[in-house]
């Protein structure tokens, strides 16, 4: 199979849609990369950074609350907390419509799938009260601006991101040897660990014990104030060069420069190139991807020194991205967003939809089918392989929510047997044709559609 | 990659869990009467490195004071005495009765074959394989409790159940074996039944795992037909029951149902293990999820308890020190815990390596005296009669099983 538009648009895109037209080239699907992000613009989601104000606020307020609790203002204190509180929740609540209405309306579907690909490479997870939800806006500032950039800038931006330095622990780690330790605190190998093992090099990489200990002296000082987003404490910095790779770092007073010199290395270390490029290729097109193709992708990210979209490029390019089609099933996020796509879910019903019918709707169906939506169990994210989707407990929830979510979406539903053509366009078969024919009602024959193998791969 | 066993290398042909029900109908009288023996075996798989050292404490050694000041060590710990120099970690106080009682028993100082790299995901990898470090191919990418099921008398598709939302390495493999999450349902009509059928039919991998899910649905009463189309009301209230069906207590719930009938076998996943920064209130809250699950099982398998065994083990063990944040990194040595009727329990096995830091592994870990498999095998052995040979041959091939440590009551 070479490239068609349709393919294009199911593998590297959110899926068909009846209104919008997919690339008709490989070049146009990279063009969708270049010039402004046009679903960003439309359905804007703010930066982490905007949030900065109010956990400072939130967290203000919940201090004066506590400290209040047996004076006579107690009462107005708890009050006034637990409005900012609402408020600040319903903000961060807020970024679902957005979020959904990205994926079924834009123009420039890869951008979403990069987007979700690299979230789930650099996974976080909120783990305090105030960061519980504010994924989404992590990805806004660390992601997504880099997407079809340089991988060193990517890695630098979600190093300092407070969403990284807290779910990793790296805000805690404290060098045994600094000012700040006093004998009492020290080391959190967390962080170091992943950035080796999940991040750059990848578990066979070159790397031991030793390098992540000194990966982890050498990250001491990386920090966030709640109100400020990224600070560099000197004073909790592991004095002392450290050698991370077979290469010194620092040595002189601790700066953050001397842990963006190591990310520099690490991101043009061979091994990182390998483990990215073979990761691009798994989740794209096949568990097993073509060994040649991930090579050339692996030799095209060391001559451009990380330039995604020439990575990007190079699988595109290649007849393995088009041959291997339907290898890959849809994750649970992205089966149902494909599947809000071509039901074309309307940006305002999903604006007026409350918590009850969110976790109604989709998040809890997302979950059953496998996937807590932006919360991972750990910081490898979800994981790409069939069998961990297809299970029957899985499949179940598919099935379950294919059958009734798009009657939830909608009073009328299509004639199945149109939807059939514009959810599958050229992936139609016969028994997905006389299934949508024969249903005894349009819920069940939309159902069955999205039910269907040719749904459900990619 | 070199030498590592990656998590996608080990999934890559693991279609086990559907690959099954074709072949062997669940639920036929047959499978009934073939169910290999009376005794349950229950696996949990503790995701994220339970701390050994914290859930079943060795007060007796003076260095245990000093490596984790700050977690809590000293509090109420005379109360938890479980032999002398072994304590019971307060969260799992309730726990007690079953130690007096002989239900209750820990392994302490064991782990996988899985070094130096620390990685979880890696080390839950090799956990589940039950194989060496060295092992790729198709042993790598079976479960050793599917392996066990492929060589155990009478086993069917039912004998072995797993458990939860996510899929489970440790029963992928050729054997079938059922799996399920405790909300699950599957409402259709009949007419809509038929034409996925026909949908799915030359698809494998939809194919097989919709015809076991169909099948569990139906058997569990989880399936209508009459009444097809969820209302948007329905869609709500399956919130209510997706919200518990993570709980330990739901989950060995679900497990005991399953053990009350046809099953004999059942494995599920407990997280919140990986205790890095604050480890006194996240370890309390994983260990009092254990025990939730414990406690389960033993109210609900009533005296079928009396036949079963429980084993939780983990990927590694963390480190003897505590952390500069309270918590503990990656280790390497560790303990597992078991309960029921069918253990010789009240005591702690295993060999004490010591905590010194000449007998501490890489002069940071608890030191490994024992593979963990080893355990695991003898008690395979005692529950359902598997030759020492084929324990190390086949389920967990190329182990040394060693001297019989007799788990069993």
């Amino acid at each position: 199979m070479a490239f068609t538009p349709e393919i294009a648009a199911i593998r590297f895109g959110e899926g068909l849609s009846p209104s919008i037209a997919p690339a008709k080239s490989v070049a146009e699907v990279m063009a969708q990369l270049r010039g402004d992000d046009l679903a960003a613009a439309a359905f804007p989601i703010p930066p982490l950074s905007d949030l900065y104000g109010d956990f400072a606020k939130v967290n203000a307020l919940k201090k004066a609350a506590r400290r209040g609790r047996k004076g006579p203002d107690a009462d107005d204190l708890s009050r006034s907390y637990k409005q900012a509180r609402r408020g600040f929740n319903s903000r961060l609540q807020g970024v679902f419509a957005p979020l959904v209405s990205r994926s079924i309306t834009s123009p420039q579907p890869f951008r979403e799938r990069l987007t979700r690909f690299w979230a789930d490479h650099f996974t976080v997870v909120g783990k305090t009260n105030l960061t519980r939800s504010a994924v989404p806006f992590y990805i806004e500032e660390s992601i997504r601006p880099h997407i079809a950039g340089r991988f060193v800038d990517m890695l630098k931006a979600v190093m300092v991101s407070p969403m990284m330095l807290e779910y990793l622990d790296q805000n805690t780690s404290v060098g045994p040897n600094s000012r700040g330790a006093r004998g009492r605190r020290g080391l959190n190998e967390n962080l170091a660990r992943e950035l080796l093992e999940l991040h750059t090099l990848g578990v066979g990489g070159a790397y031991n014990q030793t390098d992540v200990r000194q990966l982890a002296e050498l990250l001491t000082g990386m920090s966030t104030d709640l109100s400020k987003g990224f600070v560099f404490r000197a004073k909790i910095a592991e004095p002392g060069a450290e050698n991370v790779l077979g290469q010194a770092y620092g040595g002189g007073a601790p700066a953050v420069e001397d842990v963006m010199a190591f990310l520099d290395d690490v991101a043009r270390h061979p091994d990182t190139a390998r483990h990215i490029a073979r990761k691009i290729a798994v989740h794209f097109t096949s568990d097993t991807p073509d060994a040649g193709m991930v090579a050339d992708m692996t030799q095209r990210f060391r001559e451009t020194d990380g330039d995604l979209s020439a990575v990007y490029q190079v699988m595109l390019d290649h007849p393995f991205a088009w041959s291997s089609f339907g290898e890959k099933i849809k994750q649970p996020v992205d089966f149902m967003l494909s599947a809000m796509r071509v039901l074309e879910v309307p940006a305002v019903s999903l604006r007026k939809m409350n918590r009850t019918k969110r976790a109604a709707y989709v998040l809890t169906p997302m979950t059953a089918m496998g996937q807590h939506w932006f919360r991972p169990a750990g910081p490898d994210g979800w994981p790409e392989e069939a069998a961990a989707w297809v299970t029957p407990q899985g499949l179940a929830a598919r099935i379950q929510w294919a059958m009734s979510a798009p009657s939830a979406f909608y009073r009328s539903l299509p004639d199945p047997r149109d939807f059939a053509e514009v959810a599958l366009g050229g992936a139609l078969d016969k028994k997905v044709e006389f299934a949508a024919r024969a249903a005894e009602t349009r819920r069940e024959g939309v159902g069955l559609v999205l039910a269907s193998p040719a749904f459900q791969r990619r | 990659m070199s030498g590592s066993l990656s998590r996608r290398k080990f999934l890559m042909k693991a279609t086990a869990l559907g690959c099954s029900a074709a072949a062997s109908p669940l639920l036929t009288p047959m499978t009934f009467a073939q169910a290999p023996g009376e005794n349950r075996l229950v696996v949990i798989i503790l995701r994220g490195a339970m701390d050994g050292l914290d859930a079943i404490r060795p007060l007796g050694d003076p260095l245990i004071h000093r490596y984790r000041a700050g977690l809590g060590i000293s509090r109420e710990s005379a109360a938890m005495d479980l032999d002398g120099f072994f304590a019971l970690h307060p969260a799992m106080a309730d726990l007690l009765p079953l130690w007096r009682q002989g239900e209750l028993a820990a392994v302490h100082a064991v782990s996988t074959p899985y070094r130096d790299k620390r990685s979880h995901f890696d080390g839950q990898d090799l956990l589940e394989a039950g194989t060496g470090i060295d092992v790729s191919g198709a042993q790598a990418r079976e479960g050793w409790l599917n392996r066990l099921l492929q060589i155990l008398p009478g086993a069917g598709s039912e004998t072995a159940f797993a458990i939860g939302r996510s899929d489970m390495k440790l029963v992928a493999g050729r054997a079938p074996v059922s799996s399920w999450s405790p909300d699950g349902r599957l409402d259709m009509s009949p007419q809509a039944r038929l034409l996925l059928e026909e949908i799915y039919h030359d698809d494998a991998l939809f194919h097989d795992t919709s015809t076991d899910a169909i099948a569990i649905a139906d058997s569990l009463g989880l399936a209508s037909t009459d009444s097809f189309g969820m209302s948007s009301k329905d869609m709500r209230a399956a919130v209510k029951s997706a919200r518990a069906a993570g709980d330990a207590g739901v989950l060995a719930g679900f497990a005991a149902r399953r053990l009350n009938e046809e099953s004999r076998i059942a494995a599920f996943s407990l997280g919140g293990w990986d205790t890095h920064r604050g480890q006194t209130r996240g370890i309390s809250r994983a260990l009092g999820g254990l025990q939730d699950a414990i406690l389960t099982l033993k109210r609900d398998l009533g005296p079928k308890w009396q036949k079963t065994a429980v084993v939780a083990v983990t990927e590694f063990g963390r480190t003897a020190r505590a952390n500069g944040t309270n918590g503990t990194d990656h280790g390497t040595g560790g303990a597992m815990i078991m309960a029921g009727g069918a253990i010789r329990g009240g005591r702690v096995y295993g060999d004490w390596p010591g905590l010194d830091e000449a007998s501490l592994y890489a002069r940071r870990d608890l030191m490994p005296t024992r593979d963990v498999r080893s355990y695991i095998g003898w008690l395979m052995h005692g529950l359902y009669g598997i030759e020492r040979s084929s324990l190390e041959t086949l389920v967990f091939p190329g182990l040394q099983l060693g001297r019989d440590p007799g788990l069993l009551a």
